[in-house]
C-alpha cells in the first residue's frame, strides 16, 4: 500500500481524458488498494478519480457510507463506468482534493443508472440518487479531463433559479 | 499576513469600470486577491483585496484620477487579511415576502441568537413599486447547531408573515 500523490489545480494534466482499463491484472488492483488508501486518508473526501494521482485510466472509487442521512452503495470501485441514463437537476456545493480551499455549486442530474466493472472485471449496474448521484458524477468528470469548476453556477446565477434542490 | 489594502468603490455603473479599475492596480504592481462586485440600485459597487509594493497613500494618489474621471467614490484602508481562509457555510436561507420595515434586523437578530455565523448575504427588493417584495438568502455557519436556527426560522415567519425555509449544505469533496 502507498500514499499517492495527488495533482493540484492547474496542472495540466488534470484536463487529460482517460483510457478505458482493458485488463483486470494484479496491478490494476494493487493500484485500486492505493488509490483507496490515499482517498481515505482525506477526512470529508468522499470520493478520488484515477487521474487525480496521474494514473489516466477510467478507476474511480467513491465512499459516502459515513454519511448515514444519504442513500449510498457503500464503498464502490467503478472501473469503465458509463452513466447510461440520467434523470432531473440538482444544485449542490461541491469541493475537490485537486482544488483546496475552494467550493462552489455545481448542477449534476438528480438521479442516473450507472454500469461499471469492479476490480474483478465483474459487471454491475447501479441505480443511484442525490448525494452518492452528485459524487459519481463529478469522479467520472475526471475521466473526462473536467473539474467541478467547468461547471460552476455563480452564486446569483443560483438565485434566480426557480426551485434550488439540494442533494 | 501581507500587507493587504480593501479598495470599496461606489458610484454611477457604467461598463468598463471594473476593467479601468483592475488596469490602474496593475500599472501599479498590484496583485488582486478575492473580489465582490455587485450593482445596488442601479450603482456599481465593488469591494476587492489588493497587494501594492507601494504605500497606501501613493495608491490613493495614483487612483484618485481615474476614479475621479469614473465619478466614483473611492476609499482605501489597511487590512489584515490573507488568501486561502475560506469557512464552510453549512446552512442556506431563504427569506420572503411583502417588504416591510425592519424585517432585516429582525431576521439577522434572531439569527444571530440562534447561533449563525452569517458568510453570504443577498438582499433584494422585488415585485412592483406598489406591492414591493422583499428577498433575502444567506449562507452561514449554524454555530448552536441546524435545529436552534429552524426554530428561529419558524417562529420569525410566523411573527412576521414572511416565509423563512433553511436547507442544510452538505459540501460533497471528491
Amino acid at each position: 500500500m502507498a500514499l499517492l500523490n495527488v495533482l493540484i489545480y492547474p496542472d495540466e494534466r488534470l484536463k487529460q481524458i482517460s483510457q478505458p482499463v482493458k485488463e483486470f491484472s494484479e496491478d490494476i488492483k494493487k493500484f485500486v488498494r492505493d488509490l483507496e488508501e490515499t482517498f481515505r486518508s482525506f477526512p470529508g473526501c468522499v470520493g478520488i478519480a484515477a487521474p487525480q494521482v496521474g494514473r489516466f485510466e477510467r478507476i474511480v472509487l467513491v465512499d459516502i457510507s459515513y454519511k448515514p442521512q444519504h442513500v449510498n452503495h457503500g464503498f464502490l470501485v467503478l472501473i469503465n463506468p458509463e452513466i447510461t441514463s440520467s434523470e432531473g437537476a440538482s444544485l449542490g456545493r461541491e469541493g475537490c482534493l485537486s482544488v483546496p480551499d475552494y467550493t462552489g455549486k455545481v448542477e449534476r442530474a438528480k438521479s442516473i443508472t450507472l454500469e461499471a466493472c469492479n476490480e474483478n472485471g465483474e459487471e454491475h449496474q447501479f441505480r443511484m440518487s442525490g448525494y452518492e448521484a452528485r459524487a459519481v458524477q463529478h469522479e467520472i468528470d475526471h475521466l473526462d479531463g473536467k473539474l467541478f469548476l467547468d461547471r460552476l453556477v455563480s452564486r446569483r446565477n443560483a438565485l434566480s433559479k426557480r426551485i434550488e434542490l439540494s442533494t | 499576513m501581507e500587507n493587504w489594502l480593501m479598495l470599496t468603490l461606489v458610484g454611477k455603473d457604467r461598463p468598463g469600470i471594473v476593467a479601468e479599475i483592475t488596469h490602474a492596480l496593475f500599472d501599479l504592481q498590484g496583485n488582486l486577491g478575492e473580489a465582490s462586485m455587485t450593482r445596488l440600485g442601479g450603482n456599481f459597487t465593488i469591494m476587492l483585496m489588493v497587494y501594492v509594493p507601494e504605500k497606501k497613500t501613493v495608491v490613493e494618489e495614483k487612483l484618485r484620477p481615474v476614479c475621479d474621471k469614473l465619478k466614483l467614490f473611492f476609499h482605501l484602508d489597511e487590512i489584515e487579511a490573507g488568501l486561502h481562509q475560506h469557512i464552510e457555510p453549512d446552512v442556506r436561507i431563504s427569506i420572503h415576502g411583502a417588504d416591510q420595515a425592519g424585517i432585516v434586523a429582525r431576521a439577522t437578530d434572531a439569527l444571530n441568537k440562534a447561533g449563525l455565523n452569517i458568510l453570504n448575504l443577498e438582499s433584494d427588493v422585488g415585485g412592483n413599486t406598489d406591492s414591493p417584495v422583499y428577498v433575502m438568502h444567506i449562507e452561514g455557519v449554524a454555530g448552536k447547531g441546524l435545529e436552534a436556527v429552524d426554530q428561529a426560522l419558524q417562529k420569525l415567519a410566523r411573527e412576521n408573515d414572511v416565509v423563512a425555509r433553511m436547507t442544510p449544505i452538505d459540501t460533497m469533496v471528491g
